[in-house]
């Protein structure tokens, strides 16, 4: 029973991430998007923490201390962002809010 | 055996993944998302990061997706039917910019990883040992990140607030 | 305790601080109380170490002490450091004295003005600038003083900011500094550029090491004095950038006081004096020097002779005075100029001050004109201000009779004077008794030409204290410097250790007989009292026959009221040229043909594309995600390609 190559982690890393950035070009509901977001966080991380092991440095750890922490604070700023577009406009489509038209 | 556990985990996170982003209704997602984090915490912990795991737990499938389910809940989002799509074009075209990534990805990612890589050296990293590194090395992006947390609670707080207009 | 005497700056610069910080919300005796007591401290803590230095034997008079090391670049070095010698001794004792007595007198006259915490702040840091101009160890620490003094001077000089005309004169006063500053900073930089040093022990030592011998013509020490001299007139008001001194007089009286007795203006002859290692090996510059000086005393003393404004006609007083200093320079005779530096200090505050009573009496009427019979019910005043105008008059025994009776005899006498500046000097003497004659005969005597009734009274003790103690400093200063015939130099001997590396031109040493020197001292006094009799006859008693010759020669009495035209022709040359320049050359091609053509042409440019990129701002977040997507595909393609 030997180890999994590094490469296999860092290749689900990609899917994952993949499948976050189709879910936020696809997807119209901002809550979702905004999961899609936290998706691709993730497989940051899985990416981070891969590289870590295989180059034994702990470094990655602290990295992914802060993509957590910066996760939370932008659920807390973000989910805060929906209620505002919901309750400026009743919706939660994110096509709605193209003011920014140029 | 960690094959076995990679695998069967993978598979759970890459289709809670999809599922998260083919579901419908708002509330299967965040569920979705939830399984999938669990299988990534599991993948964690094979990778020597237990301490990461555990956060992973706690802080992503525990209070940042209540987060997620309390605006769920309070906002009641319908099944999303909204009206026509006016950018189904451009979701169309971002859809082949995504698969080119993915493609590029998995060919960069094995050219950063050292020849013939896949025997890891690296070992089960104490807890301790990461505390020292992130606060003698780190510690002042630590208090940083401290005041960014404020920042974004300060910020959430003035975001809700209810203005009479 | 002496090496801490550079803690005499501290209290100004509390003052400062905390009369800007906090003075806007405390009460008027509060503010002027703390503004006093900063500079009062300032001085009582110099008189000590004073008192502690002159018992220093005269080669341990230099104390240099270094606070910290202040920039560091490549082999430049400017430390802040503090040097105590004799001349900056007697300077901080009659910046911080004086200024001191203005101080006290100013609480008085600014009695219920608005925004007296920013006049006291502003005149305590004037203060410390001051000082800090007296007391620094090198070229740069100066520099940073003479800034700060001509800053402080145009905050003063503006002081009534709701009037158009003192912020013009604040402004003119700035800019006109500015000219000479410049100047200032090149000699500076030239210093640095050929000595490698701006501190002044090991500079004055490379120069006499490196310079034994003067020498004429266009040299690098006469590139340097002729740059700091240029400088030195920006600030003492010497010509040709005297023109701002007489609008200074927009400021409040007490300020003017201070900026021509104290401080500011005697910056200039400051800088000359300690440069005087490098002016005594240029004598081209030197005698450059003596004109200039010669010049401006004749041109002022004519001006002031028909200035109806009382404070214009001490204004010009001033710059003649200020000429005669630099005369002295010129001569050679560096401690004269100092000697003279000191008494007029006195008198000229006296006599601002004085002029500042006049003036409370009469509520700010400012034309000597519509004065008269002010003796009565101004005693104090009249008689201290006659004390002052006896010394500057130069009567014996007062001391402006003996320092500029020097300065006079230093013109005839040294190596490197000549008569004719002994004959223009004694001119101007004249004349100066004359308009100081002049100014009192109109201002007390005859009858009130202004309307605000016989009785009234001075200001209180605050005015008249300082008048008193000033008139008796004014009387007995000249004491420190008797001429050779009655006695001992002892300003001379003090001041010997200061000029340990400038050249001997043997100007100290007397050439000729002390009875040349008496005749020659008995021909200035003669001429004084004559200016002072012809005043008497002219406006004593019946003031028509003034009137009559300015109505017969009208471009005589023109010119000289006007100053010689020289505003004018600044105005004319000067400022039109730059003017013309701009708006010929600057604004129509450089400015709209280059800058606008190039501005346009960018914005045009812009306008031409923007609508072909607006198109990507659709404003859909989807679509950013996607064109975000692209990139980052595009970017991780190009990495691919590099790694391989």
């Amino acid at each position: 029973m030997g180890m999994v190559p590094a490469t296999h982690y860092l290749a689900l890393g990609a899917v994952l991430f993949v499948i976050g950035v189709a879910g936020f070009i696809v997807r119209r509901n901002v809550i979702t998007m905004f999961m899609s977001v936290e998706l691709m966080l993730n497989a940051v991380n899985l990416t981070f923490l891969a590289y870590a092991r295989t180059w034994n440095q702990v470094d990655a750890h602290i990295f992914v201390f802060f993509v957590m922490t910066v996760a939370a604070a932008e659920a807390a700023v973000g989910l805060a962002l929906i209620l505002g577009l919901d309750r400026h406009s009743q919706t939660l489509d994110i096509d709605s809010a193209d003011k920014l038209q140029g | 055996m960690e094959q076995i556990v990679f695998y069967v985990f993978a598979a759970v996170a890459v289709g809670s993944a999809l599922l998260v982003v083919l579901q419908q209704r708002a509330v299967y997602s965040a569920f979705s998302l939830i399984v999938c984090f669990g299988a990534l915490a599991v993948l964690y912990f094979q990778l020597g990061a237990a301490l990461v795991a555990a956060l992973q737990v706690i802080v992503y499938a525990g209070a940042i997706m209540v987060l997620f389910l309390f605006v769920i809940m309070l906002l009641d989002p319908q099944a999303e039917r909204f009206g026509p799509d006016r950018f189904k074009k451009t979701a169309l075209a971002g859809l082949p910019m995504a698969a080119f990534l993915a493609f590029v990805l998995l060919r960069v990612f094995p050219a950063w990883s050292p020849r013939g890589s896949g025997e890891p050296i690296g070992s089960v990293e104490g807890p301790k040992r990461i505390a020292h590194i992130l606060f003698q090395d780190y510690l002042l992006p630590f208090e940083v990140t401290s005041i960014l947390i404020l920042v974004a609670i300060l910020g959430a707080v003035v975001l809700v607030k209810h203005r009479p207009d | 305790m002496i090496e801490y005497f550079w803690l005499a700056l501290v209290p100004p610069l509390a003052g400062f601080l905390f009369n800007g910080l906090a003075g806007k919300r405390l009460p008027a005796r509060i503010v002027s109380g703390a503004g006093c007591a900063a500079i009062g401290a300032s001085f009582l803590f110099l008189l000590a170490v004073f008192a502690e230095f002159i018992r220093l034997p005269a080669s341990e008079q230099q104390i240099v002490h270094r606070l910290f090391t202040w920039i560091q670049a490549g082999t430049f070095t400017a430390e802040c450091s503090f040097l105590l010698d004799p001349l900056s001794m007697i300077m901080l004792l009659v910046i911080t004295g004086v200024g001191f007595l203005i101080h006290v007198y100013s609480t008085a006259y600014m009695k219920g003005e608005s925004g007296l915490y920013r006049y006291f702040a502003y005149l305590n840091l004037f203060i410390f600038m001051m000082s800090l101009l007296v007391m620094a160890g090198n070229y740069l620490l100066l520099f940073v003083g003479w800034e700060g003094v001509g800053l402080c001077s145009y905050l003063l000089i503006g002081y009534y900011i709701e009037r158009r005309s003192a912020g013009d004169a604040a402004k003119k006063a700035f800019v006109v500094n500015r000219v000479g500053d410049a100047c200032f900073l090149l000699g500076v930089f030239l210093i640095f550029k050929t000595f490698g040093t701006l501190e002044f022990g090991s500079l004055f030592e490379t120069v006499s090491r490196t310079h034994p011998q003067p020498e004429g013509g266009f040299t690098v020490l006469a590139a340097i004095t002729l740059l700091l001299f240029l400088g030195a007139t920006g600030k003492s008001a010497q010509i040709p950038l005297q023109v701002w001194l007489p609008d200074a007089m927009e400021g409040p009286t007490p300020v003017s006081a201070l900026i021509h007795a104290a401080t500011m203006v005697t910056a200039g002859v400051y800088l000359v004096v300690r440069s005087a290692a490098l002016y005594s090996r240029a004598p081209d510059v030197l005698l450059l020097v003596a004109v200039v000086g010669v010049l401006t005393a004749l041109l002022a003393a004519l001006t002031a002779l028909v200035q109806r404004d009382i404070k214009k006609v001490l204004a010009y007083s001033t710059i003649s005075q200020l000429g005669y200093m630099f005369m002295a320079l010129g001569v050679g005779a560096f401690s004269t100029g100092i000697f003279h530096l000191f008494t007029h200090a006195f008198f000229k505050a006296l006599l601002f001050l004085g002029a500042g009573s006049v003036l409370l009496r009469l509520h700010h009427e400012l034309d000597l004109f519509r004065m008269g019979g002010l003796k009565n019910s101004l005693r104090v005043t009249c008689w201290t201000m006659w004390v002052g105008t006896a010394a500057l008059a130069g009567i014996v025994p007062l001391s402006g009779f003996f320092s500029k009776d020097e300065i006079l005899w230093r013109a005839l006498d040294s190596p490197l004077g000549h008569p004719v500046f002994w004959v223009a000097g004694l001119v101007v003497a004249g004349l100066t008794a004359f308009y100081m004659c002049r100014l009192m005969f109109l201002a007390f005597y005859g009858s009130p030409a202004h309307g605000h009734g016989e009785s009234g009274s001075e200001a209180g003790t605050a005015v008249t204290a300082p008048l008193t103690l000033l008139a008796g400093a004014a009387a007995v200063a000249g004491l420190i410097g008797l001429p050779a015939y009655l006695g001992d130099h002892r300003l001379d001997r003090f001041l010997e250790p200061v000029f340990r590396y400038s050249y001997d031109h043997g100007v100290s040493a007397s050439h000729a007989s002390h009875s040349l020197e008496l005749l020659a001292a008995g021909a200035a006094l003669a001429i004084s009292l004559l200016g002072g009799a012809l005043a008497y006859r002219l406006y004593a008693r019946d003031r028509s026959l003034p009137r009559r010759l300015a109505d017969r020669f009208p471009a005589i009495h023109g010119t000289l009221q006007r100053q010689f035209r020289i505003d004018e022709a600044y105005s004319l040359f000067v400022v039109g040229g730059l003017k013309a320049l701009s708006r010929r050359v600057l604004w129509r091609v450089v400015d709209v043909g280059v800058v606008d053509g190039a501005v346009n042409g960018t914005a045009s440019l812009f306008r031409r594309w923007s609508g072909v990129a607006a198109r990507m701002q659709s404003g859909n977040t989807r679509t950013y995600a996607a064109w975000i997507v692209t990139g980052a595909a595009l970017v991780f393609l190009y990495l691919l390609s590099v790694i391989g």
